[in-house]
């Protein structure tokens, strides 16, 4: 006996909307193993006589109980942290909506996070130059120039990769490592702030050269533009012939080509998308929570953003939902530092976990689990 | 510039070459099966991690490895599974692995933050190694023995031996492979495993010989560039030996530069790299016909067998 994944007739629309729900639980279930097999290796290690196994095991599951409440329940629970998640599920999502419109054209940037460390730059070129300059325009200039830069670093792995064939994945993560080192050496180097008592910042921003906050809270517009992008890149996608076209070459390249459309173009235009909202991300940071350009200005919500891109079915209205929960990972990764005294690692083993789980359960959509009792296939006899 | 201190330098390249050259070999065995595993620099994590962990708990060098390579097969068979039964898409399956193997790595490893490593001692071979120039090649660490002796095993074993080709067909056309009556999944999945297992073993090497110690996220790209140095050797094992020592080379000279001093900043030394994998991956792929003659044309492409 052994378990088979038969296609189905058609595509399960239960499945698409039920997949990621599984994933999730499924993550759950992992979190809960490494978490008891955490606290019992620790246990051991520590102090040979507290309880033994079965009392290291009930601790761990106790912890686990512990670390669901830390993790997902108390961040919800305040309203400090609440706009906290907004703020973080603001660059994470603007970035997703662009890597989906990415991945369903079978495009892969995933240098969003390099995209985002030159749209920071770009955009804080005009306040670190012109510390004075004040007004109704200085905000949306530094915007725009944070989304052009975002946009002429993700040009690169396009252009090379229409020019030449590039493997645009291994160029757009190369340039991560490159804009991160660009990044490090300006704050630390000729952008310091001159005032700073030698931290490697850049002067603070200040005034109109801040994104203003909403409703006497600390959340920010750039919530705004997450709504707008959300709102044209599904418009784009469903309504628009060059969504289409997008959808088209994702999914069936041969049958594009003798429709006409034109590959390079769309790589060029995914790529530039992409690179535009990550950029608009990047600037809407230091122009927003950190306020000053710093050697980081990202804690991987580049690579967080594939995930949620995915978890959110490449779907810009699925990436906000998805955005949020992501978001609260790392609100919850600190929480469980805070009161567990695990590592901060925490979080990047939970959105590992959940997007392995996400691409798993969505074969579930075209394919179903059978149980077969043949003892040997014709194919098998062949080959042994 | 004396002599001894090029001496030294070749050593050290041949040293930074090392865990490239493990982790490049096993992905080229992948990738010839026609499966993309990006999951490279996660499996790298966890192997320089556990292998790390055992040799610090166990006081064994030896076992150090074997963790290592159990832990690159663990990841790689996770990846096997998502990938090949469940047929998600491999880019993205490969990219869950290496973020999964980094923070995983993190998590196992904040034990160990800290902890000096021991080193291993070189293999001198009497005679040989008191040869002028050529004697340092006769002077170097088991484990890089290892990684020259699996990639002219794996060249042999690919062109000369009836699984090397049952390997390529798979990576050619499953779909042929699979009406001659080999199992496809079968085949891919020993495939991804002896990857896993090479990229644990160039994560070993780096925490247990290259700076024998653990520090979060240790890699720093190098399961990247081994795969840039896959597509760089064009599918072909003895080129990518001649790409391992290249992009040791270069980041073993950067860190000479930043060492002397040269008045460039040191952020731009450490890009050099990088930056390095992109020219070169753009010359290569310039030349079309060479890459299309040797790339596996069914790379990537998921498989499922009709019933």
């Amino acid at each position: 006996m052994r378990i088979e994944l038969v296609r189905r007739g058609e595509r399960s629309a239960a499945m698409a909307y039920l997949s990621p729900l599984l994933a999730l639980l499924l993550t759950l279930i992992g979190g809960a193993l490494i978490v008891v097999v955490w606290r019992v290796v620790a246990a051991d290690l520590s102090s040979p006589d507290s309880g033994g196994l079965a009392g290291a095991l009930g601790k761990g599951c106790s912890d686990y109980g512990k670390f669901l409440y830390v993790f997902f329940i108390e961040p919800l629970t305040a309203m400090w942290s609440l706009e906290d998640l907004v703020a973080k599920a603001t660059p994470i999502i603007l970035v997703a909506i662009g890597l989906s419109l990415c991945y369903l054209s079978n495009t892969w940037n995933i240098g969003a996070e390099g995209q985002i460390a030159v749209g920071a730059i770009a955009g804080s070129f005009l306040p670190i130059f012109f510390p004075e300059a004040q007004g109704p325009f200085i905000l949306p200039a530094m915007l725009i120039l944070g989304m052009l830069g975002g946009m002429a670093y993700a040009a690169i792995p396009a252009l090379l990769k229409i020019r030449f064939g590039t493997n645009e994945i291994l160029t757009s993560l190369m340039l991560v490592y490159v804009a991160q080192l660009f990044l490090d050496w300006l704050a630390r180097g000729p952008w310091r702030n001159p005032a700073g008592h030698n931290f490697p910042d850049s002067r603070p921003f200040d005034g109109d050269q801040l994104l203003p906050t909403l409703f006497g809270t600390n959340i920010r517009i750039s919530i705004l533009f997450v709504l707008v992008a959300a709102f044209a890149a599904w418009f784009l996608m469903r309504w628009t012939r060059t969504g289409f076209q997008i959808r088209v070459l994702g999914q069936a390249p041969r049958a594009g080509a003798f429709a006409g459309f034109s590959q390079n173009k769309m790589v060029l235009l995914t790529f530039l998308i992409s690179g535009a909202l990550a950029g608009l991300a990047g600037i809407s940071e230091v122009a927003g929570p950190i306020g000053q350009l710093r050697t980081t200005v990202s804690p991987g919500y580049g690579f967080t953003a594939i995930i949620v891109a995915f978890l959110g079915r490449l779907n810009p209205i699925g990436a906000i939902f998805a955005g949020f929960l992501l978001a609260l990972s790392y609100l919850g990764g600190e929480g469980a530092q805070i009161a567990l005294g695990m590592s901060d690692q925490t979080t990047r083993v939970f959105q590992g976990m959940l997007l392995f789980f996400v691409l798993a359960c969505d074969s579930f959509i075209f394919y179903r689990l059978q149980i077969v009792r043949r003892p040997v296939t014709q194919t098998q006899a062949v080959a042994s | 510039m004396t002599a001894l201190m090029l001496e030294g330098i070749l050593l050290t390249i041949i040293t930074a070459a090392t865990p490239l050259l493990f982790a490049a070999i096993g992905e080229l065995v992948t990738e010839r099966s026609g499966v993309l595993n990006l999951g490279v620099e996660g499996m790298m994590a966890m192997g320089a991690v556990i292998g790390f962990a055992v040799a610090h708990t166990t006081g064994s060098f030896g076992l150090g490895i074997l963790g290592a390579i159990v832990a690159g097969m663990t990841m790689a068979a996770l990846f096997g599974v998502v990938t090949l039964i469940f047929v998600a898409n491999q880019v993205a399956s490969g990219l869950a692995l290496t973020l999964f193997g980094l923070g995983l790595s993190g998590l196992i490893g904040d034990a160990f933050v800290g902890v000096p490593g021991a080193g291993l001692a070189r293999i001198s071979i009497p005679v040989l190694s008191d040869l002028p120039v050529v004697g340092l090649l006769f002077r170097l660490d088991p484990l890089t023995y290892l990684a020259i002796a699996i990639t002219i095993a794996v060249s042999w074993f690919m062109f000369r031996m009836r699984g090397g080709l049952v390997l390529r067909a798979v990576g050619d056309s499953h779909s042929s492979a699979h009406a001659l009556g080999y199992n496809v999944i079968r085949v891919r999945f020993m495939a991804v495993l002896f990857g896993g297992a090479c990229s644990g073993l160039a994560g070993a090497y780096l925490s247990l010989v290259y700076t024998p110690q653990w520090t979060q996220a240790m890699t720093a790209g190098r399961g990247w560039i081994a795969l840039a140095l896959v597509v760089f050797a064009t599918w072909l094992p003895r080129r990518v030996l001649v790409g391992a020592l290249l992009f040791g080379g270069v980041s073993i000279l950067q860190l000479h530069a930043q060492a002397l001093g040269v008045g460039v900043p040191s952020q731009f030394l450490s890009a050099l790299p990088y930056l390095t994998t992109i020219v070169v991956l753009v010359i290569i792929s310039r030349n079309r016909a060479l890459v299309r003659a040797n790339t596996p044309a069914a790379l990537g492409q998921s498989f499922v067998p009709d019933r």
